[in-house]
């Protein structure tokens, strides 16, 4: 990663508690233009708590967030607790930044094309008509063109996800932040969704990946982190890494998901 | 039993007129019921909860008694306030009692669909830079409002039979006018039937606009379209039979 250009995202510091438990407790990430990180790590290591305060759907406690280089501004509330600084700031970065879940979580009252085009038209105030001819093709990119005037309910596991993945895809985004995405998938439907991962990594899009899936780490990111109890234990490109990781812990890890 | 039935048919519109305005006037005093419930501070939170305490707890009839009765006890003061050509009439007395008593039960319906909306199906909007507008207008109360429909249904329902209670003060509504049928006539079993197929036929069309707007609301409930089956020649010339 140069530094002469700015990074994707950057994290500095960053901590987190819920309650007396301690999450996060200083982790510190710089993403490059085009990086694909699989960020690793057993479930309470804090990785989808770190995914989730980049794009502030919750607050870290102390740290900063700086996503193309724009600083998340945080203040004190009047509870004590750290809250975004400027709300309208919060929502036009989010715009920018799209998010995949593992529970997929589409509207359900909305047809897939209606997922589709609902932030474009309703955040971005798009043209109606060039969002739908944009989210056709991207539905036709995913491969579920043929489904897009169907609900969410009458969709397999794979193709919500795809068609949540069709959905962060139509915001244009600069950063895509991936949480767990085939988690919630039954085996057989973990591979059509992956494939649509991997395709957009290799068009060089940014994005920051949690997930089990070693192979995806392995195969298609350009870096791997590996977070244990809240911190970076692990971090460097897939080829060193899994060849020889200097942490007896991701050793471990490695061990235990082959 | 014709023509009792045109007789009790002249209190239809006043039967109409008070559930239309309670529903209409209830359902406006139950989103800011709603929205006191649910705005986290501790003081409209708490009156929110013993409005509804009160009122639901307590019996419709009990609480028209005292709007029309009880307040007639303070007139000195109500008229003071220039309340009393209010309080004075039947009429607004017991639209006042439909209204603040289905505000009660219509604000914990609304609170109940609001708070049947998917966590992830909002965080899913904020994620793509929904402001809190947005957020409602697009995806939280239309969700919220196909979760409501078949309890707020049932309440319209309700609605239509409890304006039969401000008969009790005098209002010829439907049940108003049967009662006094039946003292000039003493033919309670006709009588009452033809009032009581008046409230069926009404609540019939009640619920058929309900079912009719939930199945126009939910067609994400129902089952997927039927793709169009293309006809292979080898299974339809029957080639395997």
């Amino acid at each position: 990663m140069t530094l002469l250009s700015t990074p994707a995202v950057s994290v500095r510091d960053l901590r987190k508690s819920f309650g007396s438990l301690e999450v996060l407790r200083g982790i510190s990430l710089d993403a490059a233009e085009g990086q694909v990180i699989s960020i690793l790590g057993s479930s309470g290591s804090g990785k989808s708590t770190m995914l989730r305060c980049i794009n502030m759907l919750e607050t870290p406690d102390a740290g900063e967030i700086a996503i193309g280089g724009e600083v998340i501004a945080l203040r004190k509330g009047r509870n004590g607790r750290t809250e975004p600084a400027n709300r309208s700031q919060v929502d036009r970065i989010r715009s920018r930044v799209a998010m995949v879940f593992q529970s997929f979580n589409l509207w359900s009252h909305l047809t897939v094309l209606e997922n589709v085009i609902e932030a474009p038209i309703h955040v971005q105030k798009r043209p109606r008509a060039e969002c739908i001819a944009e989210a056709e093709a991207l539905l036709a990119k995913v491969g579920i063109v043929d489904k897009r005037n169907h609900y969410p309910a009458h969709l397999s596991g794979g193709q919500q996800q795809r068609a949540a993945i069709a959905r962060a895809l139509a915001m244009k985004p600069q950063l895509m932040l991936f949480d767990e995405p085939t988690s919630a998938l039954d085996p057989e439907l973990v591979g059509e969704v992956l494939r649509v991962m991997r395709s957009l990594a290799e068009e060089g899009r940014t994005m920051l990946v949690v997930t089990h899936e070693m192979g995806f780490a392995r195969d298609v990111s350009s870096r791997v982190v590996f977070l244990h109890k809240g911190m970076v234990e692990e971090d460097g490109p897939p080829g060193e890494v899994f060849s020889a990781p200097t942490s007896p812990r991701f050793r471990q890890f490695i061990s235990e998901h082959r | 039993m014709g023509e009792t039935f045109l007789k009790l048919l002249e209190g239809l519109p006043l039967t109409l007129k008070l559930t239309f305005s309670s529903v209409t006037l209830g359902l406006v005093v139950a989103m800011a019921l709603a929205t006191m419930r649910m705005s986290g501070m501790p003081a409209l939170d708490w009156f929110a909860r013993a409005y509804v305490f009160v009122f639901r707890g307590t019996p419709l009839l009990v609480q028209i008694f005292l709007i029309y009765y009880g307040l007639g006890q303070f007139r000195p003061a109500l008229q003071a306030l220039n309340l009393w050509g209010f309080f004075r009439e039947p009429y607004w007395c017991a639209l006042l009692a439909l209204t603040l008593n289905t505000a009660a039960y219509v604000s914990e319906i609304i609170r109940g669909g609001l708070q049947s909306v998917p966590r992830g199906q909002i965080e899913a909007a904020r994620a793509c830079g929904m402001s809190p507008f947005l957020l409602y207008r697009r995806i939280i109360i239309p969700i919220a409002v196909r979760q409501a429909l078949p309890g707020y249904g049932n309440e319209i329902i309700l609605m239509v039979k409890a304006t039969s209670l401000a008969s009790i003060i005098t209002m010829m509504e439907v049940t108003g006018i049967a009662h006094k049928l039946i003292s000039q006539t003493f033919r309670a079993i006709e009588i009452f039937i033809c009032a009581g197929a008046i409230y069926l036929i009404l609540n019939f069309v009640v619920t058929r606009a309900i079912q009719a707007l939930e199945h126009r609301l939910s067609p994400h409930l129902r089952d997927a379209p039927v793709p169009v089956q293309r006809l292979d020649p080898a299974i339809s010339s029957g080639v395997d039979r």
